[in-house]
């Protein structure tokens, strides 16, 4: 669950050997920069063909390119961004459904209490994951120094949050997908949800919202036990304590009272809906509750990056 | 015709330290341009504007003619910039980071002109390697790479042979050399006089934030008044101890307002009856310019090994 500390972070020792030489290879018309090249999108093999089918070839503005290396980033080590995350609600899904069937009657009994624990697990995978994608991301590359590579290039501060939003969505969606899928073993009923377009549109939101705090949360701290504070004392309790494992229902009013303070409540609950067509408040007080918390980030987010917050001084 | 880098009225504080204080000159394309101050100048500083790593609290800067701070995009696809520090992404490999570098400043299919660039900085066989095993001056030639890998006009390298061994700086020294010749602008920012009398056409020497000199390598040599000399000899004259300069065993770099002084640190020396081992005149360097210019020494241990001579 708690991947800032675990995000591989392997920067490595070099040896220090000495190095050979340049040999000088005889000038092999090494072409004059031209005023004008560099232009988004230009081609610099206009005349010859690539010889590698390169990755590159497939992405023509700057901020796809970074978020090319964006998703390479939790790709190249998905064993623990995808797979563990997705192996860890399964095991909340195994002990609280084992302990809880028999016990807990959710929506007036209309749902099994494993079915009804399954959503919650998904968005809160997904919640998770974007956020430590991205705040994962951003301090690993403050604390390695390469995030001047990108900071010196051509990119808006739109680009640059749109390629860290969008792979950190990504990343929650893919183990949100795994840990649906593997729940179907407990749960065949959830192979039909009621309304499929509720849970895209909730899954993506809170995604989202989880990606740019991340964001703000990564640029922030100078340290990863900053970031893991933030994690832990604050994503953590406040994704637990939204309805995962229970409808705040069956809750005594005054903690009914203050999960209704929680906005991760509202983005569980109406992920749920998507699923049974039941939720503890109206998806749509869901939806405009968390659509508006997404475009005030989104505003937040993108004046941070203009400004340079954090990143340029 | 624009300027290939132009600094207006830059200035920049850290707290309490004017890191960089009314800093304005001009660059011209295709110019080999030394930046050179004793560490804690304002180099890193003031090359960091021209990326946007740093905004200055007033001022301007200009790549090309388009603004740093308004015209970013342009600016900034015109620049290639070398870090002081040895930095990479340890997720990848040499070609992976050069192409996603490629791909930063919108190039597509870039991969002949990366393979290209592999081979002039003999990286082509590393080319597969990841970062992590790559040695410190290897990690240092794909900085410069990843520098020219969207072919910019200007290139800016910070302090590129600091903590390089012998060779790989004169192998460095060549390729920016013919980078040079081959038509792109160069900034160079160094703290070894060595390097920037080696290679630079024009000089500007930056002491805490300001420019003190900037001139021709040749018209800032020239304009040296102060006349060395180095004197080997068992000792200085008492009379002469405070014009010693600089103390290397028993050879004395002794600073003379004028040449017709020579007869009298002649006459001093017979009147002690000191043995002239060997007597010459030096070549004014650098160091002599940043002196006159700044009324200090260029290294500081310069300045305690003066102080050494004079006790
Ligand atoms: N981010 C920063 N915060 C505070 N002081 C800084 C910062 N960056 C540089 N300085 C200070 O500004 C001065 C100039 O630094 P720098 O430009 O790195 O010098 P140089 O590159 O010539 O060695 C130094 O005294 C340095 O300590
Ligand atoms: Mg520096």
């Amino acid at each position: 669950m708690n991947n800032v500390v675990s995000d591989s972070m392997n920067t490595g020792t070099a040896s220090n050997q000495a190095d050979t030489k340049f040999p000088f290879p005889a000038p092999s018309g090494y072409p004059l920069p031209q005023a004008g090249e560099g232009k988004e999108g230009a081609d610099l093999n206009q005349k010859r063909p690539s010889r590698h089918d390169a990755a590159g070839s497939l992405y023509k503005k700057p901020w796809h390119m970074l978020f090319y290396k964006e998703v390479l980033r939790f790709r190249r080590v998905s064993f623990q961004t995808v797979a563990a995350p997705v192996m860890m609600a399964l095991l909340y899904l195994l002990i609280f459904s084992h302990v809880l069937e028999s016990r807990v009657s959710v929506f007036g009994g209309r749902v099994s209490y494993t079915a009804f624990l399954v959503p919650g697990l998904i968005m809160m995978s997904v919640l998770q994951n974007a956020f430590a994608n991205t705040s994962s991301s951003l301090i690993q590359s403050k604390m390695a120094g390469n995030m001047i590579f990108f900071l010196l290039a051509p990119i808006t501060p739109w680009g640059f949050f749109l390629a860290y939003v969008l792979a950190g969505v990504l990343r929650g969606v893919l183990v949100g997908i795994g840990v649906w899928l593997a729940a179907l073993f407990f749960a065949p009923q959830l192979w039909h949800p009621v309304a499929p377009g509720w849970i895209i549109a909730f899954g993506f939101l809170g995604g989202a919202v989880l990606a740019m705090l991340g964001m703000i949360a990564g640029l922030w701290s100078e340290k990863f036990d900053q970031l893991a504070t933030f994690q832990n004392f604050i994503i953590m309790p406040m994704t637990f304590l939204s309805g995962v494992f229970y409808s705040v229902h069956s809750l005594p009013d005054f903690w009914f009272k203050v999960s209704h303070l929680n906005p991760f409540f509202y983005m569980i609950d109406g992920f749920r809906y998507g699923f049974f067509g039941e939720s503890d408040v109206s998806p749509w007080l869901n939806l405009a509750l968390v659509g508006t918390a997404c475009a005030l980030l989104t505003w937040g987010t993108w004046a941070l990056l203009a400004r340079g917050w954090k990143l340029r001084i | 015709m624009t300027c290939a880098v132009e600094f207006q009225a830059v200035s920049r504080r850290f707290g309490d330290l004017q890191a960089l204080d009314d800093i304005s000159f001009q660059i011209a394309p295709g110019e080999f341009f030394g930046l050179l101050g004793p560490n804690g100048a304002g180099k890193t500083t003031l090359i960091s504007i021209l990326g946007g790593l740093v905004r200055p609290d007033s001022g301007r800067a200009f790549v090309m003619g388009h603004d740093v701070a308004t015209d970013y995009l342009n600016s900034r696809r015109n620049l290639g910039v070398v870090p002081q520090e040895v930095v990479f992404d340890p997720f990848l490999t040499v070609r992976e980071t050069l192409r996603f570098q490629a791909g930063y400043f919108g190039l597509r299919s870039a991969d002949d002109w990366i393979d290209e660039v592999l081979h002039h900085l003999s990286l082509s066989d590393k080319a597969d390697k990841n970062m992590r095993t790559l040695s410190g001056g290897m990690k240092r030639r794909v900085l410069v790479a990843q520098a020219l890998v969207h072919k910019p006009p200007v290139i800016v390298l910070d302090e590129p042979s600091a903590g390089v061994d012998v060779e790989l700086r004169h192998a460095l020294w060549a390729f920016i050399s013919r980078l040079n010749k081959e038509g792109h602008t160069i900034l160079l920012t160094t703290h070894y006089l060595e390097e920037a009398e080696t290679l630079c056409d024009r000089i500007a020497m930056l002491k805490s934030g300001r420019v003190a000199a900037l001139d021709h390598k040749q018209k800032l040599l020239s304009s040296v008044d102060a006349k060395m000399v180095r004197l080997t000899a068992a000792r200085v004259p008492d009379s002469w101890l405070a014009r010693v300069r600089r103390t290397e065993g028993q050879s004395f770099l002794i600073e003379l307002q004028r040449f017709e002084e020579m007869e009298m640190l002649l006459a001093a020396l017979r009147a002690e009856n000191i043995a002239i081992k060997d007597l010459r005149v030096e070549k004014s360097d650098l160091e002599q310019v940043f002196l006159q210019m700044t009324g200090s020494h260029f290294e500081p241990n310069a300045e305690e090994a003066r102080g050494e001579a004079a006790a």
